[in-house]
């Protein structure tokens, strides 16, 4: 039998969420559990509607995400029709991720996640957190929070409005970059690329700090899956498969996106309302794969752009094969945001971008399609079945801490085991498998597609399962 | 053709025999809300959206179907009228599925205006949630009954216009609902011209261009009076 820690709320994380940390008579921990509690009932809704509707439907499974769900969305619509979009519009739907990779990492590392690394681990809250930030280094606060604006700002020029832009439509998109548009982002370029430099600075000094930190925050051996383009380089919105194991060597490769369910199989917890992917051929839990910025920099041999391939380099070093701590997820979110300003830049440049041929057209030429692409998280897939009519028979989704819900799991195992001692829940415990869980940057309303709340406490079960103690927490 | 005298908001108006309030309104100048009428076909007074006050007449009567008459004293706005306006409006919204937000037409749908300019905040009658499906089956066309108001403009338009008339009503009250034909899937129908004019007539996300996406549903209504003026009066101009 064993104890049941349970911590709740896990702040600054989107939505909500519950960890249990199992330990034993021994008073050592077991195991560990982050529940998703929230209720699933997006994929229900859908049904019955038309499928060109998901992309302006989707984006609102998640108020954080909602640029990933509209081009994975699109992208299966583009499978429905079985057509080649127009390459102006897939360089388009490419750049708006490109925004979105970095306006999504631009939060994650400056507002949620440097707070705990720069102010350290038992500054209280509620100064742990990007106000704090503000007080102890402006500069950098304030350099992030621009950094996430530009995101948003390239999202905007393209879609209109920051949240829900339903730009992306099977076939293609539905407005071009302007010329305007194109020389707001121009002037933004300088400042995204030193800012980035600065938080690689920061960086380094953290990683020179924080080694035991990177020895016991989800440092284990696992999967890494995401997508690669044919030569095996950095992809976010096209490509195929590639999973690779700890050793760093490729075990899955070119697995074409559509038949996503030869590798991945789907596990549903009764603990948790989050379903969790495995990778098939290994079976559940032996084919726990992580996916996101750490993941796909495992999978990727080159990034495809000259200084975010220098970072790569350092990167590789960190790791015998893979890299495996997911402390480093925070290290691999700074090299896709170099990447990321390195292909905006390239795209400038290009004409093409400015196109008005932008959409194709077709009726239903398949009736299942997939969609993939690489949401800043992580591996989204938007899995869609429909009648001969193009009316939604069946939704299936896969998102990103779905597919880390076991690796999250683990880490917080991991952590635990380094700091529960006996019956105590010890201060420093909490902020850490915090922190830990925050490397996969998880975003809970999205992965369980609707939100709901539970009531937010900290227990201790004991071995027979009663509760010998609660402390609320927030 | 004798010409009628009467006051509308108070201003003096003279109005054509046989006009409709509707008609004499736009002289004076005064903008009543409509949703059923649509230029170019008769008036049906279905959505009672254009009511108005008339002096001596303790009901409120339809401005697109009642016609002047001498020393008539009508009011188009009042706190009465607003009321009952959006208390209309309101009903609408809660008898059938309307999120505005993932809506074909947002943005440029009647009812949606409609319901902003009346301040319509929220919807203080139970949602019905009825379970209605979407006829995709035609190869340009989608119908989506969750977003019907039942305003039958499609159908006058279908029968009056186009001259086809393949759209029909059937059933009643909350029931009722457009069919195609004697209710087969609108694909099958062999009358359907596909001109189209009735997504061009549809105030609402209830027709649309097939895979029309968020409010990507734009109408031109200027294409149906064209066709009535030409016709009528054998006049070919554009509207602008
Ligand atoms: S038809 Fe109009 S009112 Fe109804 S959901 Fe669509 S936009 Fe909203
Ligand atoms: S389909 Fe449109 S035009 Fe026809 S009755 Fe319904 S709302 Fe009116
Ligand atoms: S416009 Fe007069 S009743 Fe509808």
């Amino acid at each position: 039998m064993s104890k049941r820690i349970v911590i709740d709320p896990v702040t600054r994380i989107e939505g909500h969420a519950k960890i249990s940390i199992f330990v034993d008579d021994a008073g050592n921990v077991a195991d560990a559990e982050f529940h998703v509690v929230e209720f699933r009932g997006f994929e229900k809704f859908c049904e019955g509607r038309p499928f060109g509707e998901m992309p302006g439907i989707t984006p609102r499974i998640c108020g954080i995400c909602p640029v990933s769900h509209l081009l994975a969305s699109a992208k299966a619509g583009d499978a429905i029709m079985a057509v080649d979009i127009p390459p102006a519009a897939d360089k388009l739907r490419r750049l708006m991720n490109l925004g979105q990779i970095v306006q999504s990492h631009a939060l994650s590392f400056f507002h949620l996640s440097a707070p705990d690394f720069l102010l350290g681990w038992d500054t209280p809250q509620p100064r742990r957190n990007v106000f704090g930030l503000i007080g102890s280094n402006k500069e950098l606060a304030r350099a992030g929070i621009r950094l996430r604006q530009f995101g948003q700002e390239i999202i905007e020029i393209l879609g209109g409005k920051k949240i829900h832009p339903a730009w992306a439509v099977p076939g293609g998109v539905r407005a071009p970059l302007t010329k305007d548009g194109r020389e707001r982002i121009r002037q933004w370029m300088p400042e995204a690329f030193a800012t980035t430099q600065a938080a690689f600075d920061v960086w380094n000094k953290t990683m020179e700090t924080h080694r035991r930190e990177l020895q016991i925050f989800g440092n284990f051996p696992s999967l890494f899956m995401g997508l690669v383009s044919e030569d095996g380089t950095w992809e976010h919105h096209g490509g195929r498969l590639r999973f690779t194991d700890s050793s760093g060597s490729i075990i899955a490769d070119q697995v074409d996106p559509q038949k996503y369910f030869e590798v991945i199989g789907e596990s549903v917890q009764s603990s948790s309302y989050l379903k969790s992917p495995y990778y098939l051929p290994l079976g559940f839990p032996d084919g726990i794969y992580r996916v996101g910025p750490l993941a796909r920099l495992n999978v990727a041999e080159q990034m495809g752009v000259p200084r975010a391939d220098a970072e790569l380099k350092k990167f590789t070093k960190l790791g015998r094969g893979a890299v495996t701590s997911s402390f480093l997820y925070h290290y691999a979110r700074l090299i896709e945001i170099l990447a990321a300003l390195e292909y905006i830049e390239l795209y400038l440049d290009d004409d093409e971008l400015l196109s008005d041929y932008l959409r194709a057209d077709a009726g239903i030429n398949s009736l299942r399609g997939v969609g993939a692409s690489e949401a800043p998280r992580g591996t989204l897939f938007h899995d869609y079945t429909v009648d001969r009519n193009g009316l939604l028979q069946k939704v299936n989704l896969i998102v990103a801490t779905g597919q880390n819900n076991l690796a999250m799991n683990r880490t917080v195992a991991q952590i635990a085991r380094h700091y529960v001692k006996g019956d105590e829940i010890p201060e420093p415990l909490l902020n850490r498998v915090e922190h830990g869980i925050r490397c996969y940057d998880p975003c809970l309303s999205c992965s369980t597609h609707a939100a709901g709340q539970m009531p937010m406490c900290v227990r201790l079960i004991a071995p027979d399962g009663t509760v010998i103690r609660e402390v609320t927490r927030g | 053709m004798a010409a009628k005298t009467l006051t509308i908001d108070g201003k003096p108006i003279s109005a054509e025999e046989g006009a409709t309030i509707l008609q004499a309104s736009e002289e004076a100048g005064a903008k009543i809300p409509t949703l059923c009428h649509l230029d170019g076909v008769y008036d049906v007074g279905a959505c009672r959206l254009c009511l108005v006050e008339v002096t001596g007449v303790p009901k409120l009567l339809p401005a697109c179907t009642t016609t002047v008459a001498e020393g008539m004293d009508v009011k188009t706005d009042s706190e009465r009228l607003r009321r009952y306006r959006r208390m209309i409006l309101e009903l609408l919204f809660a008898e059938r599925n309307h999120v505005c937000a993932v809506c074909v037409s947002n943005g440029h749908c009647e009812l949606q205006t409609l319901a902003y300019n009346h301040g319509m905040d929220h919807v203080r009658y139970d949602y019905l949630f009825p379970k209605w499906g979407v006829d995709n089956t035609h190869p340009l066309f989608g119908m989506d009954h969750n977003r019907c108001i039942l305003c039958t403009r499609c159908v006058r338009v279908c029968w009056h216009i186009e001259g086809a008339g393949t759209k029909n009503v059937s059933g009643r009250g909350a029931q009722a609902r457009i069919i195609t034909d004697l209710n087969i899937p609108w694909g099958e129908s062999d009358s359907c011209t596909r001109c189209g004019k009735c997504v061009q007539a549809c105030p609402t996300g209830a027709l649309s261009h097939k895979g029309s996406t968020v409010g990507e549903m734009e109408r031109d209504r200027g294409k149906l009076e064209f066709i009535v003026l030409a016709r009528e009066k054998k006049q070919w101009v554009t509207a602008d």
